[in-house]
């Protein structure tokens, strides 16, 4: 078994696996069953300021999108920040960490965007043992129209504001929160990055609404007739997050900043793939709220094995894809491959034909018998009729070994060559004569 | 040769060569990785599942389904093997629809159950391609234990004990270690050697000496055996076949279920095989349906299983009892055999019907005869060769807790001993809690 023990900015856990801020984070019983279970560490969920705790709605919170077989594919939600006083979380937070030393234990915050309100939660969460605090500038409903959580994720100073607050007023380690409900998720990681957070954790969920009743004409999830957009996670959400990461991890200005990978992790190859671009440990919360703690087991199980077969400490995976995440300019114009279907796992279905024929590049030959043929001098590798084949691996991309004829070019494959130098770039990069 | 299912008598080579190879194949194919993911993608991780429960090894069968899912097959396996290392072949021969699957909440949903004994079979026959053995032994204990029985309860004793770092001698009286999985179920369930190979495989975690050949009663005694070694486990199933008690019984050609099966099992070459024209199994369990099916599979013209209870008593599973008809077999019951027929060999069985009262099951004046050339007896084994020292409990041995026998620092398990349900997977759970509890003894000891 691999050693997945993790220390994420300094904070230290059994595994890279978290719970992240939300309903599985909210109280004590839960997270004593999730340390149980097995979990590294949890992210309690959202504390606000002192005073009367917010309220949430007694209709339905959670909206949901489907696979065939009511798979959970992404879960939606208006929950808001925790609805529990302050001195319980608080006093549940201490015990539960006393009693779980070896968890990292972080408290999520949100508090309104004035220095007074920073400055007295921190004081506040001070004596309670945890490890780090993560500031929720993330939520995209309800909170946010109050000018908290995405409200203050989406204006990069003020994300660099409060985090130098709470960078003055406190020595805990500091975890910003991104929301993805930006044109661009570089600007406000390097707010966080100039304000001195410690670390950023990204994504929180998008903006969304699941589906439409079309009975009652309203969005779900539907409150007495009428729904607000949520905020949606889970497996849907999985690749907005992992573009979202490996951004920040490979720009010049962002890539020294730790990152916890969030966004719809569900199995140890989620984890693996958000580790592989530049996360350093990974929170969870859907896969939980579907499945239940105990498919931590799972992740533990299966990224220890990936380590063993690839003879790599956990630290070696992190980062790991970061270099090969590049501009599109950089990709190689000169690699050529070309669909092949095997004739003998091929069940005749005709759904390449149907898509290369329909949509795409009329590459694909269906000869009497029902035997499909890809035509090298049409195919240009785009690789749609894997993507829609049923079979698995029974199309695959062959690459044309350098110095093969494309029948499509009528040229020579040639060496590495991209479009900053390529003849049809106005602004291409002469080579020196 | 030129016999054919018609041909009269006992005789070998009634199909031709071909068949014999196609008729003793894998019953049930592996998955493919594909089939398998698909199969594992109908599970829904329940909380608390009913497949554990109903499973006598409590395999964590949510969590390995989610292994091979998420494209682990080899975790998958430990997660198996943790709780049942002989989980290859139970994965084979669990009537795995009376017990994971039946209780499966797509079961009871669609009537279509997650394929767990096939995923499983999947996962365990991964790892052990691997050739790898998934285990490593505690560090030496100093303490010495006694298997008697290399069946699934003395291999599952045997390996839990080893692995908790004590040295094991595993002792068997027939040539070969494995008991009923490798003598004992139809060869088309366990093809390709596979019992011998899974034995290989458990062994190979080291600390275990085989001894085959060595008969308790005849070679070993339990005194001796006590006084040799820190504690005794008893596994050695029930090797006693109870009798027909109907008249003629002794003719030739009228055979043991049991030995049947074993000397199929042993044989390579299926054609030099005698087998029957008409064949007549009686009894209702899981030999009756193998020893049927076989008949059939050897080329048998017609075999029929006649059992004395109603359809529903069977103990041989419904799905055993359909693939049993859909080889051609018929199933006869109600009825009990009154008198063997013949004259020197066996010519037929003459049986009564029977009816249910209050009184217990009494013959009706209702006969008929069915030809019969080979009729086989699979009416029930019994406990054979238990030492007198032992206490007893409805004719096997008696225990208390994980197999505690009445003499201090020996410990039964499996078919040998009272309660349980003869089942495969019921003995390997059996094996490996007595396991514990004899470490757990051996440990506190001074």
């Amino acid at each position: 078994m691999a050693d997945l023990r993790s220390d994420f900015i300094g904070i230290k856990s059994p595994n890279p696996f978290w719970l992240a801020s939300a309903p599985p984070t909210d109280k004590e019983y839960n997270v004593r069953r999730a340390f149980e279970a097995g979990w590294g560490g949890v992210v309690w969920k959202t504390l606000g300021s002192e005073g009367p705790p917010i309220v949430n709605v007694n209709g339905p919170r959670y909206g949901a999108v489907w696979g065939a077989d009511r798979r959970l594919l992404g879960l939606n939600n208006i929950e808001l920040i925790t609805d529990r006083p302050l001195e319980v979380n608080l006093r549940e937070i201490k015990a539960v960490k006393r009693d779980w030393p070896d968890r990292a234990m972080i408290i999520s915050l949100m508090v309104p965007c004035d220095e007074e309100s920073w400055k007295d939660i921190l004081t506040r969460i001070e004596d309670t043992g945890a490890d780090g605090v993560e500031l929720n500038f993330g939520c995209p409903h309800g909170m946010a129209e109050r000018g908290m959580g995405s409200a203050v994720g989406q204006v990069p100073e003020y994300i660099e504001m409060v985090t130098r607050w709470v960078k003055q007023y406190s020595r805990m380690p500091c975890i910003v929160k991104l929301t993805p409900n930006v044109t661009l998720i570089l600007p406000p990681a390097m707010a966080a990055h100039r304000g001195g957070a410690d670390a950023v954790s990204l994504i929180n969920t998008v903006k969304s609404i699941t589906n439409v009743d079309l009975d009652a004409f309203s969005p779900f999830p539907m409150i007495d007739g009428k729904g607000s957009h949520g905020g949606y996670c889970g497996p849907a959400v999985k690749p907005i997050a992992l573009n979202m990461v490996a951004e920040i991890a490979r720009n010049r200005e962002t890539r020294t900043l730790p990152i916890s990978g969030i966004g719809g992790v569900t199995t140890w190859r989620d984890a693996a793939e958000f580790l592989a671009l530049g996360a350093g440990n990974v929170q969870v919360c859907t896969a939980a709220m579907t499945y239940g703690f105990k498919i931590v087991q799972e992740m533990i199980s299966g990224l220890s094995q990936y380590l063993d077969e690839k003879d790599m400490a956990l630290s070696d995976l992190i980062g790991r894809a970061v270099p090969n995440f590049v501009e599109w300019q950089d990709l190689n114009l000169n690699y050529v491959t070309k669909a092949r279907i095997n004739p003998d796992t091929c069940i005749g279905c005709g759904r390449c034909y149907a898509a290369c024929e329909d949509t795409s590049h009329q590459a694909i030959a269906m000869k009497p018998g029902r035997v499909f043929e890809v035509i090298d001098a049409e195919c240009v590798a785009c690789n749609l009729c894997v993507n829609v084949c049923p079979v698995e691996d029974c199309i695959t991309m062959e690459e044309l070994p350098l110095g093969a004829l494309d029948p499509r070019t009528g040229r020579k494959v040639t060496g590495y060559g991209n479009w900053t130098e390529h003849p049809n770039n106005p602004a291409a990069v002469k080579a020196a004569e | 040769m030129s016999n054919s299912p018609l041909t009269p008598g006992v005789v070998p080579g009634r199909l031709p060569a071909a068949s014999y190879r196609e008729h003793f194949a894998d019953k049930e194919p592996a998955l493919d990785r594909h089939e398998a993911h698909v199969a594992a993608d109908r599970c829904y991780f329940c909380h608390d599942a009913p497949c554990i429960t109903a499973c006598p090894t409590s395999i964590d069968i949510p969590l390995f389904i989610r292994q091979i899912a998420t494209g682990t097959p080899e975790a998958a396996a430990r997660t198996i093997f943790e709780q049942n290392i002989l989980g290859g072949m139970c994965a084979r021969v669990c009537p795995t629809e009376q017990l994971c699957e039946e209780a499966c909440v797509r079961e009871a949903a669609e009537g279509k159950p997650v394929e767990i004994g096939r995923l499983q079979r999947f996962a365990t026959d991964s790892l052990m391609a691997q050739g790898v053995h998934p285990f490593i032994r505690s560090a030496p204990t100093g303490k010495r234990v006694a298997v008697v029985g290399a069946g699934p309860a003395g291999l599952a004793a045997a390996h839990r004990l080893a692995l908790h770092g004590h040295e094991v001698t595993l002792y068997d009286a027939r040539p070969k270690a494995g008991g009923l999985n490798e003598y004992g179920i139809a060869a088309y369930k366990a093809p390709n050697d596979f019992a011998q190979v899974e034995v290989n495989w458990l062994l190979s975690i080291g600390g275990i000496r085989v001894e085959t050949g060595r008969a308790l009663g005849r070679d070993l005694t339990l005194e001796d055996l006590r006084s040799s070694f820190d504690a005794v486990f008893l596994g050695i199933g029930l090797a006693g076949v109870n009798a027909l008690r109907a008249e003629g019984e002794d003719r030739s050609h009228v055979q043991d279920a049991v030995d049947f099966i074993a000397t199929l099992r042993q044989c390579e070459d299926k054609a030099s095989l005698p087998i029957g024209r008409d064949v007549v199994v009686i009894g209702g369990g899981m030999t009756a349906v193998d020893a049927a099916v076989q008949s059939k599979l050897l080329g048998a013209e017609t075999v029929t299983i006649v059992y004395r209870r109603g359809q529903d008593q069977m103990s041989a599973s419904g799905h055993e009892q359909s693939h049993a008809t859909s080889k051609g077999v018929r199933i006869i019951t109600g009825a009990a055999p009154l008198r063997v027929l013949g004259n020197g060999a066996v010519t037929g069985v003459e049986f009564a019907y029977t009816a249910d009262g209050p009184d217990g099951l009494r013959l009706t004046s209702e006969t008929f005869v069915l030809k019969a050339d080979q009729v086989f007896k699979a009416i029930g084994q019994t406990l054979r060769g238990a030492p007198a020292a032992l206490r007893l409990d409805g004719g096997k041995i008696a225990v208390t807790g994980a197999g505690r026998t009445s003499l201090p620092g020996v410990w039964a398990g499996g078919d040998c001993a009272a309660g349980g349900n003869d089942l495969t997977v019921t003995a390997v759970a059996e094996g490996r809690d007595a396991a514990e509890d004899i470490h757990a003894a051996l440990m506190a000891a001074p």
